[in-house]
């Protein structure tokens, strides 16, 4: 978990035990915000397999979903996040440089 | 331990554990309801009632079997469903504070949602599973997962998943309805028939003569026997009551028990003592000639002998039915007022022919009474063909019979040949039938009533003219003369007639009596006088006797003493004389 002071992008993913997905979407996930959201976003990673109860608050159906809480509205991208331009597109995130 | 042992063996014989539905009628078609831990497609259009189905399987479960049950709903919000079953009486926040049902809505908004890479549906599994273990579910209802192919694009993925879930589901030994959306053609849209395959429901919701009427099938069962027809089911306040309306065998309990007409001279044209209980009679006759009379006199007798009746009208409402009774001296008010009588008015179009069964069938079963009457059978023709209206009587009488309720039909006949149509098509199921009919004669028209058949009993073959009065109505000979079936007026006619001719014939015979009676007396006297007669004409012959007896004694002995003289006893006699 990486925290930083300003957390203009709260980022949470859902996972389910340490799959070869999750682990992938995590990767991917660091790598683009840390290109282009450097110092202002927060992720959290839930295991559900640890917190099942926390499924039905975000309406999660598949694994691994990524939701963007903050800001506002919240958006859901799920899958393994390998598509960097749909995840940018999805978060909608301004990428940084071309 | 005994008893649990024989649960198991007999388990072992049906090879299939089954879960009851508590849904009215569907354990009946299934066996004994839903295979246990299995899942089961219900599969259906909008509107057919498959949430509601499943919903009342799992309240029916928490309620009657103590399983608790989850919904998982892709479609409906929890809030709503509530209400929707709270129109049954069904209180789902209850249920949900005792933890015995747990709702868990699944939203999918697929403008919310991206797709990147590969994903599965762990999420679902894990929110399901996690539903399930709160509260120790049997039971699990998934509300058309259909809906998460609308909501995600990988087509691939989800088919894939959904194989998994269905195996999941195995797994976790809880028996579940899944419901579908009917496709094209094909059972579901997505054809997920073929992930479950255990059982499959189908419901259907048709149309026909602008009447609805909602229907169920069991496609197919694995594993089971079940019954294949459609059966038509109603949805009401007490939810959903499906009807297996044709029993398989004809193995039914015959009750040799009787039940009055409540005529009694009707009762005496079949063998004295009225109808076999829990046989079906039918009443046809033309408008007018007093069926619906005949049947409130059933009832009437019913309730007087403290049993109950339910008197199903499909022409006359309640009120009028009671208002015209009164006219007759039948007050059926008091037993309605005691509820040993119910009358039941609908109008045939108000639905389709197999819900008016449905209904007759759940009300029969909530009051199960010891007659039903349904009053007039015909004008249910106005919904169904004739062959329709048969087959619907021909499932009610098999399960009147089975529970041994004694019902009276009345059929109106629209001409007056006795091979009319509807009666034809009915009287073969009927064990009595009862035919009334105007007999037109000298300027009036009057009812008589015959007996057509009554199975098992001997019954008279005599018409007998029937006729209501103001005190009720009775049954009287009617006159068979030379010049044919005589009744009403010409039959009082003939009567006085009769009676004229026989105080007459009275009058002759007494006069004849007292004739011979002077003759005996006038030959008794003449008898008398000759016996006097002949006794002094015996005397007289007597003394001649006793005359002639003396004479010839005399003689002789004169005789005697003159032979004597005449041997010289004269001499000697004479000797001394001489000397």
């Amino acid at each position: 978990m990486i925290m930083e002071d300003e957390k203009k992008w709260e980022l949470r993913l859902y996972v389910a035990g340490e799959t070869e997905k999750s682990i992938k979407a995590l990767v991917n996930l660091k790598k683009y915000c840390e290109e282009h959201l450097k110092g202002q976003y927060r992720i959290e990673v839930i295991d559900l397999l640890e917190k099942p109860q926390l499924a039905e608050g975000d309406q999660i159906l598949a694994i691994p979903t990524l939701v963007r809480k903050v800001p506002e509205p919240i958006r859901k991208i799920i899958g393994d996040l390998s598509n960097e331009e749909k995840v940018l597109v999805g978060l909608d995130i301004t990428p940084v440089n071309t | 331990m005994s008893q649990n042992k024989k649960k198991k063996s007999t388990n072992n014989h049906s090879s299939l554990p089954k879960t009851p539905t508590g849904i009215l009628g569907l354990d009946e078609i299934t066996g004994g309801g839903l295979p246990t831990g299995r899942p089961t497609l219900v599969a259906g259009a909008a509107g057919c009632g498959k949430t509601l189905m499943s919903l009342e399987f799992l309240v029916k479960g928490a309620l009657e079997y103590k399983e608790p049950g989850v919904f998982v709903a892709f479609e409906e919000q929890a809030a709503e469903l509530a209400v929707n079953v709270a129109s049954l009486g069904f209180d789902l926040h209850q249920l949900q504070k005792d933890n015995m049902i747990r709702l868990d809505q699944v939203h999918i908004e697929k403008s919310e949602i991206e797709e990147t890479g590969e994903y599965n549906l762990d999420g679902l599994f894990i929110r399901m599973g996690y539903a399930i273990d709160s509260i120790g579910a049997k039971r699990v209802v998934v509300d058309t997962i259909e809906n998460l192919f609308s909501g995600l694009n990988n087509q691939a993925i989800l088919r894939a998943e959904l194989r998994r879930l269905f195996h999941w589901l195995k797994e976790k030994k809880v028996t579940a309805i899944i419901t579908a959306e009917r496709g094209d053609g094909i059972l579901t849209r997505q054809g997920l028939e073929e992930y479950i395959s255990d059982c499959v429901i189908l419901l259907d919701h048709r149309i026909i003569n602008q009447i609805s009427t909602r229907r169920l099938r069991v496609v197919k069962y694995r594993g089971s026997f079940h019954g294949t027809n459609e059966y038509p089911f109603l949805i009401d306040d007490d939810g959903i009551s499906v009807l297996p309306v044709t029993s398989l065998t004809l193995e039914k309990e015959v009750s040799t028990g009787r039940i009055s007409s409540g005529i009694p001279a009707l009762d005496q044209m079949i063998g004295g003592r009225g109808f076999f209980k829990g046989s079906s009679i039918l009443i046809s006759g033309a408008a007018g000639t007093g069926k619906t009379s005949l049947a409130a006199y059933f009832a009437n007798q019913t309730c007087n002998d403290g049993k109950k009746c339910i008197y199903f009208a499909f022409e006359e409402s309640p009120n009028q039915i009671v208002r015209n009774m009164k006219s007759i001296n039948i007050d059926l008010d008091k037993h309605i007022k005691k509820g040993l009588l119910q009358i039941h008015a609908s109008r045939p179009t108000l639905y389709g022919l197999e819900m008016h069964l449905v209904s007759i069938y759940k009300l029969i079963r909530s009051l199960k009474p010891e007659v039903v009457i349904l009053d007039p059978i015909t004008n249910l023709v106005t919904v169904g063909s004739v062959g329709e209206v048969k087959a619907m009587l021909i499932r009610l009488t098999d399960f009147l019979q089975d529970e041994q309720i004694t019902v009276m039909f009345t059929a109106l006949t629209l001409n007056t040949s006795v091979t009319e149509q509807t009666d034809e098509s009915i009287s073969s199921l009927v064990d009595t039938w009862i035919l009334v009919r105007d007999i037109e004669f000298n300027g009036e028209r009057n009812r008589g009533m015959y007996i057509m058949k009554s199975r098992g009993m001997k019954h008279s073959n005599q018409v007998r003219e029937f006729i209501i009065t103001d005190k009720g109505l009775d049954l009287v000979e009617v006159y068979l003369g030379p010049e044919g079936v005589l009744t009403g007026s010409a039959r009082e006619a003939q009567k006085v007639k009769e009676q004229t001719g026989r105080v007459l014939h009275d009058y002759a015979i007494t006069a004849k009596d007292r004739e011979v009676n002077r003759k005996r007396k006038v030959l008794e006297a003449k008898i008398s006088s000759l016996q006097t007669e002949f006794e002094s004409v015996e005397e007289e012959l007597n003394k001649i006797y006793l005359q002639e007896a003396l004479k010839k004694d005399v003689m002789e002995k004169t005789r005697q003493e003159i032979t004597r003289i005449r041997k010289g006893e004269i001499d000697s006699a004479s000797k001394p004389q001489t000397k």
